[in-house]
């Protein structure tokens, strides 16, 4: 009964955790972006918060780096399980327009495990909040079924 | 008195960059700030050995996605002036009107960060409404919100069509309509300026003794804008540069808010005087020697060197972006302040992590 409580809250009001690895901030902003009026991913009761341990979604852009690997694998090994990652732009997909230089590893799923891709460069506000809407179905769905691509 | 270290970032929900400081703090008064950088390091100036020099331009838009146009801007300069290429009338004005649409996103977006930093969560949430209609712009213009790629080498990829213009006008009247209702708000409200006024001052003597630049070094009261130099369409416009003497957080968001409103009325000017013609020259060969561009970013002067050998490849591309030159602001301004006000003085440099690291 109680876990039938919190499977229902987390789906209907997530929070989520904003990690910049290496990006052009293009990708941030547009994230940012989600929160304000015109977009107003609130709506969805999806809040972002600063800490770590009180989210359930980690919303990553950008490619991961030598330096910024640790950081990353950090706050996904803080958060609470069941998590969900999100992946943002092409950047970290793939390392994007990026991927030949010296200092980057590649896309995100590299280093921790990613539930949804979303593509573009950068990624519109819309196509990331039907990327989290969309990841929002794996926490009621079995493990099979995870890795799902947003339009 | 007991002296506590306190990491600042690298993820801090008042900063979307990675931007990490160690603060020393005796009771809740900073005595030191050591800032760690290299979380955004990507190696971007080494991809000029692999992607050929027209490829370059979309690579150097991606070195920040705020300012993106005016890197691309700055970067097609350099390559022009290597290789002598006349750029065609209409395109210089099309690139200044995109470039001020730039800037005043980027001011927005600063604006409203900037009040979120002293937790004015309705001014955030008010600026960036605004902020999305000149992205409305940007989109129906150039085909994207923010990196909109409308720069190559020798000219603009698209073209205004008449009826945009005057579309584009109305618009930017409804805009300037209500930044001008959230003014008052912004600099005369008593919580804005209790949080901002007379913090983190910095004089006219040390701002230009620590190189600063753009909006941080204006409101010190030095008249310095590359601007002035009159590349693309600025020779042929009225411009004057935006500079306050108070030289504390307050002044900086003052320069700032004027700067949006300059941005409106250049856009203003260069849609009344702009002239048909062709917007892309052809370009044949590849370019050959060295040149040094210099334009104004949002946050400051940002400066090109650029080494071509004739070759498909250049040889060597170095970015110097406005936040380097304003780190020491930040490191000079934080001692001595108390640890509430560190975020309010983080963002009124405006920094921009990713061009400082690239
Ligand atoms: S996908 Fe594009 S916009 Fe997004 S961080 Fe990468 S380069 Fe920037």
């Amino acid at each position: 009964m109680f876990k039938k409580l919190i499977q229902k809250a987390r789906v209907k009001s997530p929070w989520l955790l904003h990690y910049d690895c290496s990006s052009c901030n293009g990708c941030d902003i547009e994230v940012l972006a989600c929160l304000t009026p015109v977009y107003d991913i609130e709506r969805f009761g999806i809040i972002n918060v600063g800490n770590p341990m009180h989210a359930d979604l980690l919303l990553v852009t950008g490619t991961v780096n030598y330096r910024n690997r640790k950081v990353l694998l950090n706050l996904h090994d803080q958060m609470p399980d069941p998590k969900l990652v999100v992946a943002i732009g092409s950047c970290a997909l793939s390392g994007g327009i990026f991927r030949e230089a010296y200092n980057v590893i590649g896309g995100v799923d590299k280093v921790i495990p990613v539930d949804v891709y979303v593509p573009g460069c950068p990624a519109k506000p819309e196509a990331i909040i039907d990327g989290v809407t969309l990841g929002l179905n794996v926490f009621t769905r079995s493990k099979e079924g995870r890795k799902t691509h947003a339009r | 008195m007991l002296k506590t270290v306190i990491p600042f970032g690298p993820q801090h929900p008042v900063l979307p960059e990675p931007l990490h400081l160690k603060l020393t703090v005796e009771d809740e008064v900073i005595t030191e700030a050591i800032p760690a950088l290299g979380f955004v390091h990507r190696g971007l100036e080494m991809l000029a050995n692999i992607r050929d020099f027209k490829q370059m331009t979309q690579v150097v838009e991606r070195v920040c996605g705020i300012c993106s146009m005016i890197h691309a801007m700055c970067y097609c300069q350099g390559i022009e002036a290597i290789m002598g290429i006349e750029v065609p009338r209409r395109a210089t004005f099309l690139r200044t009107i995109w470039s001020e649409l730039n800037r005043m996103h980027s001011h927005l977006l600063w604006l409203g960060l900037f009040a979120d930093s002293f937790g004015f969560e309705s001014l955030f949430m008010q600026l960036w409404k605004i902020r999305e209609k000149v992205l409305d712009l940007n989109e129906a213009t150039a085909g994207n919100r923010i990196i909109v790629s409308v720069n190559v080498i020798g000219g603009v990829r698209r073209d205004l069509a008449p009826e945009q213009i005057s579309w584009m006008l109305a618009e930017l009247a409804e805009v300037e309509q209500e930044i001008n209702r959230l003014g008052s708000t912004l600099l005369t409200d008593y919580t804005v300026k209790k949080r901002t006024a007379g913090k983190g001052v910095i004089t006219k003597d040390k701002a230009f003794e620590l190189g600063l630049a753009g909006p941080t070094l204006r409101a010190s009261g030095v008249c310095q804008d590359m601007r002035m130099l009159g590349y693309a369409a600025f020779d042929q416009l009225d411009f004057e540069p935006v500079v306050e003497t108070g030289g504390d957080c307050y002044a900086r968001s003052k320069v700032r808010f004027r700067e949006v409103l300059q941005s409106i009325d250049l856009i203003r000017q260069a849609l009344s005087r702009i002239d048909q013609s062709e917007i892309r020259t052809k370009v044949k060969g590849r370019p050959q020697g060295e040149t040094v561009c210099r334009v104004e970013q949002p946050r400051g002067e940002l400066f090109y060197y650029i080494k071509a050998d004739g070759t498909k490849n250049l040889e060597r591309l170095r970015i110097r972006t406005p936040t380097f030159a304003n780190i020491p602001a930040l490191l000079s301004i934080l001692p001595g302040m108390w640890l509430s006000d560190v975020p309010v003085a983080v963002l009124s440099i405006d920094p921009c992590i990713s061009c400082t690291e690239r």
